[in-house]
């Protein structure tokens, strides 16, 4: 700790000069996630196997004339693709963050605990029903399936959490899950048409590409309900943070309260797996880096910091994923995992020095 | 039907619906500040949490002004009664400013957004528990005697008429207890807040509380002021003690007398001067004898406890033939007297002549 820092934490400060102190920190580090979020946006359109400079994007973006390849590359490809990529890494951060509120745990998050391989699973086995019966799943039934294999993983894993009440039980029961159901998923693959296969398989890995305006819309809709619904809930989550006993004193109504932070959180993270498949280690990173870049965890801050910060992290991953080895693609959870995993090695080693 | 404020009528409580404790019935007064003492395990936290409905209640009622506790919604409920629980926070990135505006939740908005009236009501709750210069320190930085501070702090905030507390003095050392209790006290007499705890230390207990309920196994034995309650016996059964004693007067805590009914030291001392002795010698395991001690030297009330023998007068008699001679039979029979500076007045003249008896004897120690 810097001497700055130090004599900035003895010092009596009122509660309001605090607040006031902390509101700066909060905008300075809104308008950084701002700036960046524009940037990557720009960089991402801007670039790939066709490159269009900046001001040939602003005319198609907004006079909507110019080069019909380009204005085709533009608003087919690559402005539906980085929409999603903001959106769904935004719900896949706020999974996160509403699973590590609910286990009292900072590495829980959909992919570690087997919820995202559990969607996976239920989306492949529909997908492979339906289209053998010629019929191709709607966005909203994707969407359904993969809600309903989420909530299939969270039942065992709260069953699971029941009888252990070990973190780090609960966390390799997470992984285990995720395991079988990506065992599973695999094996239903094997044995599917080669036409199904070829969707599937990149589906599976996880991939931002091949998203459709149509796909946009209702993202935008889910995500955007459910983002609203998780605002209304940051009161309760702070509540919920000094544990639960405590939440109910304050006059939060605990099974209600639980149940709603389950459902959210599904919705988010079936959301993504429906649309991208199953994407790793967001989920934990982003919310732990925002937190960290905020100095609190107050959910009425973080929530909106964490959706933000998830969306620029997967756009930007998502930028390499396309851009590192062109014209071959990444799948995103490569990208994801080369730079979630550290942060989430450096969360556990800094988690145990804190507890010494 | 009078008036009640805080009623426990005939109330089981218990885990998984297996009764603990039953039929407890308590009538609290507002503003009274009420102990639950017993032995370890005995289930005064189950009541607590039972009455906070943090548990299930199995059977009878909770009446808080004459309502029933579980008709009252939780965020009704949470403006009236605050908490200070045991269970450590595992809190990240938060300051205690933060922890203690908690308790402000039950007063703000949706998006509970604090105005500066509540900003100024934690300043001011940090101010009562004198902790206002921990306000923006990281609450996992602190320790646990401020954390428990911090907690308290949060209860005040809440501004309830009830304040709940699950062993506070537990992890305190001595100053911090005191300072706690003395907080506990303040609240309870200036602002008319009711409090309901637990506490290990019963010493404390009698000198707080306006009311004591004693539990153990699977009922509250008793019931009343700490003067109907702190009666050797009572404390005696209620904790099983047969190791040492609690003397109701001090509120303090004696280990055994020593092993042997026959003395080998007699003790004579007045005015609290033979205390160190005792105690010397107890721990050295040597029975003593002590006396003659007036019965309301307070040298008596220990070695009652302490000595194998007690060679007693009524206060302000002179030393009487019966105490006299039990007294220089003990000279003759103990192998050493030791005179811890016993004041010789008027009344007891005749102690000179028991001091001179062990000095001619050469058993005589003056210390």
């Amino acid at each position: 700790m810097s001497q700055h820092e130090t004599d900035k934490n003895t010092a009596v400060l009122t509660f309001r000069q605090e607040n006031f102190r902390r509101r700066s920190r909060y905008i300075t580090v809104f308008a950084f996630l701002a700036i960046a979020f524009c940037v990557i946006i720009v960089v991402n359109i801007n670039s790939g196997n066709v490159h269009i400079p900046i001001p040939r994007i602003l005319e198609i973006l907004f006079k909507g004339t110019g080069d019909s390849k380009e204005v085709d590359i533009i608003w087919r490809i690559r402005l539906p693709r980085i929409l999603m990529a903001a959106m769904l890494g935004g719900a896949l951060s706020l999974s996160g963050f509403l699973l590590q509120t609910f286990f009292e745990n900072p590495i829980a998050g959909p992919f570690v605990l087997g919820i995202s391989s559990g969607a996976k699973m239920v989306v492949a086995f529909t997908m492979i029903f339906l289209m053998a019966k010629g019929i191709t799943m709607s966005s909203y039934s994707l969407i359904l399936a993969a809600f309903i294999g989420s909530l299939i993983s969270i039942g065992f894993i709260l069953l699971v959490a029941k009888r252990v009440h070990n973190m780090a039980a609960l966390l390799v029961a997470g992984i285990m899950v995720g395991y079988i159901c990506s065992a599973v998923t695999d094996f239903v693959v094997t044995f599917a048409s080669d036409s199904d296969i070829v969707n599937l398989h990149g589906w599976s890995l996880g991939s931002f590409s091949g998203m459709s305006w149509g796909n946009v819309q209702i993202t935008a809709i889910v995500v955007g309900v459910t983002l609203f619904l998780t605002m209304f809930f940051s009161k309760p989550i702070g509540a919920y943070q000094l544990g639960e006993a405590y939440a109910q004193s304050m006059g939060v109504n605990i099974k209600w309260f639980r149940v709603a932070l389950i459902l959210l959180s599904s919705i988010f993270s079936a959301t993504v797996t429906a649309f991208a498949g199953p994407i790793s280690f967001v989920g934990i990173a982003v919310p732990f880096l925002i937190k960290g870049a905020l100095g609190t965890s107050k959910p009425l801050v973080v929530i909106p910091a964490t959706f933000i910060g998830g969306g620029v992290f997967c756009m930007f991953c998502d930028l390499i994923a396309r851009l590192a080895f062109a014209p071959l693609e990444l799948n995103i959870s490569t990208v994801t995992s080369i730079f979630g995993a550290p942060v989430v090695i450096y969360m556990m080693i800094n988690r145990r020095r804190g507890m010494k | 039907m009078s008036e009640k404020y805080f009623e426990l009528s005939n109330l089981s409580v218990g885990y998984n619906k297996k009764t603990l404790i039953h039929d407890i019935c308590l009538d609290i007064k507002k503003g009274e500040i009420v102990t639950l003492i017993g032995p370890n395990g005995a289930g005064k936290s189950t009541i607590l949490k039972s009455i906070t409905r943090q548990l299930e209640i199995i059977g009878g009622q909770v009446f808080f002004e004459n309502e029933e506790i579980r008709t009252i919604s939780y965020k009704d409920l949470s403006t009236r009664m605050a908490v200070v629980l045991t269970e450590r926070l595992k809190t990240e990135l938060l300051t205690c400013h933060d922890i203690v505006a908690t308790g402000r939740y039950p007063y703000t908005g949706r998006l509970g957004i604090l105005s500066h009236e509540d900003e100024e009501k934690v300043d001011n709750a940090l101010r009562t528990v004198n902790a206002l210069d921990l306000g923006n320190r990281d609450f996992n930085a602190i320790s646990d005697g401020q954390k428990q501070r911090i907690l308290l702090a949060r209860a005040i905030c809440q501004e309830p008429e009830i304040i709940i507390l699950d062993e506070p003095t537990s992890f305190l050392d001595i100053r911090y207890k005191l300072e706690l209790l003395s907080i506990l006290g303040r609240m309870a007499k200036e602002n008319n807040i009711t409090i309901i705890m637990t506490l290990h230390e019963i010493d404390l207990a009698q000198k707080i509380s306006d009311k004591i309920v004693c539990v153990s196994g699977d009922r509250v034995i008793r019931y009343g002021t700490p003067q109907e309650i702190f009666k050797e016996e009572t404390i005696k059964e209620l904790y099983d003690i047969d190791n040492g004693f609690f003397d109701p007067m001090f509120g303090s805590i004696e280990l055994m007398k020593p092993s042997g009914h026959e003395p080998e030291v007699l003790v004579i001392s007045s005015g609290g001067s033979g205390i160190p002795v005792f105690r010397e010698l107890q721990k050295k395991n040597i029975a003593f004898a002590a006396g003659p001690l007036y019965e309301n030297d307070m040298d008596y009330q220990l070695a009652r406890l302490l000595a194998c023998q007690v060679v007693t007068e009524e206060p302000f008699e002179p030393i009487g033939d019966d105490a006299f001679e039990q007294a220089t039979a003990l000279v003759e029979n103990v192998k050493e007297v030791i005179d811890c500076g016993v004041h010789v007045g008027t009344q007891n003249a005749r102690m000179k002549e028991i001091l001179d008896l062990a000095e001619s004897l050469g058993k005589l120690k003056i210390i």
